[in-house]
């Protein structure tokens, strides 16, 4: 693996994404009690767990679309929890895939691709389809480029979404589930279009119960539950070898979804 | 054969027997009933618009509503005057009330606390108040509280209209944008966009889709609700339908004007009906964004 050469690259530079003691809890639902999180450039780290133990709350918590209740959250030196901070600028900076894909659906594939591009990066219309057109062909949907979301496979909605964040040269790319809502024959499309992107060195967070794909693309992979991190560490270790009894009974629940208990 | 399947027989045959005695009636299929049931509704109508022919009397009638020369005399102002002022309150109305709409159906899914009250409480008041009594205190009241508050006529016409027609679409905008899904704005705004860039690039225009229907209703509404403006008075220029037909009625001592002018109104909310249901079967039932 590549992992020497990534390895030294990590030690030398600080983390891209810092997280220090948050806390988010809606009303007096703590969802998140203490999460520490530091990601290296260039790193993959897959968040597994079972659903309501935070994942997707502490992936929204990263660019703020869910505002944490305590700790410090910094992005690329930028400290996400600072009032003063331009934040729509630093989303910009931040990729976001969502289950659900969330693409604009009164616009064309093109448009959706563009129009932060012109509104917010203020990049000129050639410039911004130029871009568009190319990161439509990584995930290897040119043809659609005129297509309205709704003729869209789930499958081919997703790559566009992901296409979409990729327009705004993100450092980092968060992805909250997002093969969950799929059929599973489109499934794979998306998990390499994923797998690609994390060969090409993006920083990549991904919350994911693909247990094959946290496998061979992690770099690390974090198991949280009840609003915590139980266990963390490389993907083949956690998923192989977990330590902890509760990491072992969420692993053999889904990689043998077909025994009970 | 086994036994188990002879009494199962037995118990399909069973209820044969009093089904075969009741034959002519249990012969009628659920098709067969729905036409009778049909045929007897269409019987009634019929009856019930025969009587009326019979029963009305119609050289008064037509005497009173239908003389021809009357009509005839109305024309072409009653398009040139009335008509065409009609139309030109109700779209004046319409914007008004539109602009404020847009504003207080904002101000309502603020996170400002106050102006959602502010919101909420506007709503409540003009939704509830009748057209009529806007007009009165738009026309009468203000000039009499405020002296020397002195507006032209069209002006009071098209805040009385607007202030009228802003309250129930500032509630279908409102509804229009919670109906656009919440990923749509935290795509927008994961894109680095600004809350209200997303408000307007996003949000606004799928909201447009789904308020255009039951806007074109709130137009046809207003329509008939711009006939207030005669209660304010007004020089024979600026007579819109209602206060035309009045006159005319007064002038020709019949009624043959009501007729008219019920005409006028339809051919403008004919066409607009006709739009909105266009615009429903375009946008209303199909996901936004659908082809």
């Amino acid at each position: 693996m590549s992992s020497t050469a990534t390895t030294s690259a990590r030690e030398t530079a600080s983390p891209i994404i810092a997280i220090r003691n948050l806390k988010k809890s809606f009303g007096s639902n703590q969802v998140l009690t203490d999460i520490n999180l530091d990601v290296d450039k260039g790193e993959v780290v897959c968040v597994i767990g079972p659903s309501g133990s935070g994942k997707s709350t502490m992936l929204r918590c990263i660019n703020t679309l869910e505002t944490p209740t305590g700790g410090s959250i910094v992005v690329d030196g930028m400290d996400m929890m600072d009032l003063d901070l331009d934040i729509d600028a630093a989303r910009t900076r931040i990729g976001m895939v969502f289950q659900s894909f969330n693409l604009f659906a009164h616009l064309t594939v093109r448009e959706n691709l563009t129009i932060a591009q012109t509104k917010v990066l203020g990049r000129s219309k050639a410039e911004a389809n130029t871009v568009a057109e190319a990161n439509l062909a990584k995930v290897g949907l040119s043809e659609k480029i005129n297509a309205k979301p709704s003729s869209l496979s789930g499958g081919q909605q997703q790559r566009v979404a992901i296409a979409r964040a990729l327009s705004m040269d993100p450092d980092v790319m968060l992805f909250d589930e997002p093969t969950s809502a799929l059929d599973p024959e489109t499934v794979g499309d998306v998990l390499q279009v994923m797998r690609n992107l994390a060969e090409a060195g993006m920083t990549m967070v991904v919350v994911t119960h693909e247990m094959e794909f946290a496998r061979q693309v992690a770099d690390r992979v974090l198991f949280m539950d009840g609003g915590y991190v139980v266990e963390s560490g490389p993907a083949r270790e956690v998923i192989g070898n977990p330590q902890e009894q509760r990491t072992k009974d969420f692993l053999s629940r889904v990689l043998n979804p077909g025994q009970l208990g | 054969m086994s036994p188990t399947s002879e009494t199962g027989r037995g118990g399909q045959t069973g209820p044969a027997i009093p089904l075969a005695t009741a034959t002519p009636k249990a012969k009628m299929s659920k098709r067969q009933k729905a036409k009778l049931s049909r045929g007897i509704q269409y019987a009634i109508l019929i009856l019930i618009a025969v009587v009326i022919a019979l029963v009305a009397d119609w050289p008064t009638l037509i005497d009173s509503f239908g003389r021809v020369d009357i009509a005839v005399d109305m024309f072409p102002e009653v398009i040139t005057g009335a008509l065409k002022n009609t139309v030109i309150f109700t779209a004046l109305g319409f914007v008004l009330g539109l602009a404020i709409a847009l504003v207080v159906a904002l101000m309502r899914l603020s996170s400002v606390g106050v102006y959602r009250w502010l919101a909420t409480i506007y709503i409540e008041f003009f939704r509830g108040l009748p057209a009529l009594v806007v007009f009165l205190v738009m026309g009468f009241g203000l000039p009499v509280a405020f002296p020397g508050f002195r507006l032209p006529q069209l002006v009071i016409i098209m805040i009385a209209l607007g202030l009228v027609s802003s309250a129930y679409m500032a509630e279908t905008i409102r509804a229009g944008i919670q109906a656009v899904p919440k990923g749509q704005v935290e795509a927008a705004r994961s894109l680095g966009m600004s809350s209200s860039r997303a408000m307007i690039t996003i949000v606004l225009p799928q909201a447009m889709r789904i308020i255009l229907p039951p806007l074109t209703n709130e137009l046809i509404l207003l329509t008939k609700d711009s006939s207030l403006a005669y209660i304010l008075g007004s020089s024979v220029d600026g007579r819109e339908l209602a206060a035309l037909g009045r006159a005319e009625i007064v002038n020709s001592a019949n009624l043959t004007p009501f007729i008219v002018i019920a005409v006028c109104y339809l051919i403008i909310t004919i066409p607009l009906s006709y739009l909105s249901r266009v615009l429903e079967r375009k946008y209303g039932s199909a996901e936004p964004g659908a082809k």
